[in-house]
């Protein structure tokens, strides 16, 4: 990581920011006027369309072994995500992820 | 108005709150070790959680910072992960947008997906009660989740570098943000967007901090629109 201690902080206070007027959007400017039904249609699959973008490099190249695809860390990742689907639940995602992860390290590495 | 009425809706909230902490405290843990594995120091780390609030797009800063994204490309993506804010807060503007200024910013700043989801579930089984109840609801739902993110990250970040690599714990990211996405994957739409964006964002990692990303996430919304537009005109 190569920022200033200012470059950080702008990306701190930017993010609050940004943050804090998405989330006083409607609630404190525009009142009750709904949104129009396209708007909340692409707004439904924002993080859906985000998270799994960000989340999929870091699986097939991990940063902790130089990039090189690590079979222990993509089953945990298998495996979270198994588990959150079957169960709905964020908990036993991260628990059942770091259990398949462990026992890989343990086993295959 | 009766105060016991206000009261006890703080209270229903709080104890509606409560099994959250089964989130938070691992999260907030994760993100603490993160920011400080990263390389920001206690005070930043703390910034985040103090001033930003939001999990996810915290988690997304962080990993595209140890990516030396250019800090456009950075505000750029962490706040499209939080775009869905904007859809709590127009859902919830007919419930609270009756209240007092500084109370709805209060509100703003403490949504979160945890306090929105259990505020609008309640508003809407029980839509005859007062403001003063819905807003004291809302608090108590806050009570439990949003100091507790303070505190698990100053933990996370204090004691984060005492634990050994062994433990990779450089994967608690990746696990934390699989974790949130699953149960998100409930709809042949979703499943579809998801899938776009995992196949863009691999085959355009080669590009600059971030821009492949936000190419992948704005075809992904696309996608998943698209279909739950075509579904929807199937069954007219």
């Amino acid at each position: 990581m190569s920022y200033s201690g200012a470059e950080i902080w702008l990306v701190i206070i930017g993010l609050g920011i940004g943050t804090f007027l998405l989330r006083f959007s409607f609630l404190g400017m525009i009142g009750n006027r709904p949104l129009p039904e396209w708007v909340l249609r692409y707004l439904r699959y924002t993080p859906v369309a985000v998270l799994p973008g960000l989340v999929a490099p870091l699986v097939i190249w991990p940063a902790a072994t130089g990039g090189v695809f690590d079979m222990p860390r993509f089953l945990a990742a298998l495996a979270t995500v198994g588990f959150g689907i079957v169960t709905r639940n964020n908990l036993a995602g991260i628990v059942g992820g770091l259990a398949v992860l462990y026992l890989a390290l343990f086993s295959l590495g | 108005m009766p105060r016991s009425n206000v009261s006890a809706a703080y209270w229903l909230g709080f104890r509606h709150s409560l099994p959250f902490l089964l989130v938070i405290i691992p999260f907030g843990l994760l993100f603490g070790v993160a920011g400080s594995e990263a390389g920001f120091n206690l005070t930043e780390v703390m910034g985040f959680s103090v001033l930003v609030i939001a999990g996810a797009s915290q988690f997304a800063a962080v990993q595209l910072m140890v990516d030396n994204a250019p800090v456009v490309m950075v505000l750029a993506t962490s706040l499209a992960v939080n775009l869905r804010m904007a859809m709590y807060s127009a859902s919830l503007a007919p419930h609270l947008g009756a209240a007092l200024t500084w109370q709805k910013a209060l509100a703003a700043y403490f949504m979160v997906d945890q306090t929105y989801a259990l505020a609008i579930q309640e508003y809407e089984r029980r839509p005859s009660r007062t403001l003063a109840e819905k807003i004291a609801y809302y608090a108590g739902v806050s009570t439990p989740v949003c100091p507790q993110w303070y505190a698990m990250t100053l933990i996370g970040a204090t004691v984060g570098k005492a634990i050994p690599p062994q433990f990779a714990l450089d994967f608690a990211v990746p696990i934390t943000f699989l974790a949130m996405l699953a149960p998100m994957l409930r709809s042949v739409a979703h499943v579809a967007a998801a899938a776009v964006s995992v196949t863009l964002a691999l085959l355009l990692a080669f590009l600059p901090g971030g821009v492949g990303l936000l190419i992948a996430a704005a075809a992904a919304m696309y996608t998943g629109a698209q279909i739950e537009l075509w579904q929807h005109r199937r069954r007219l």
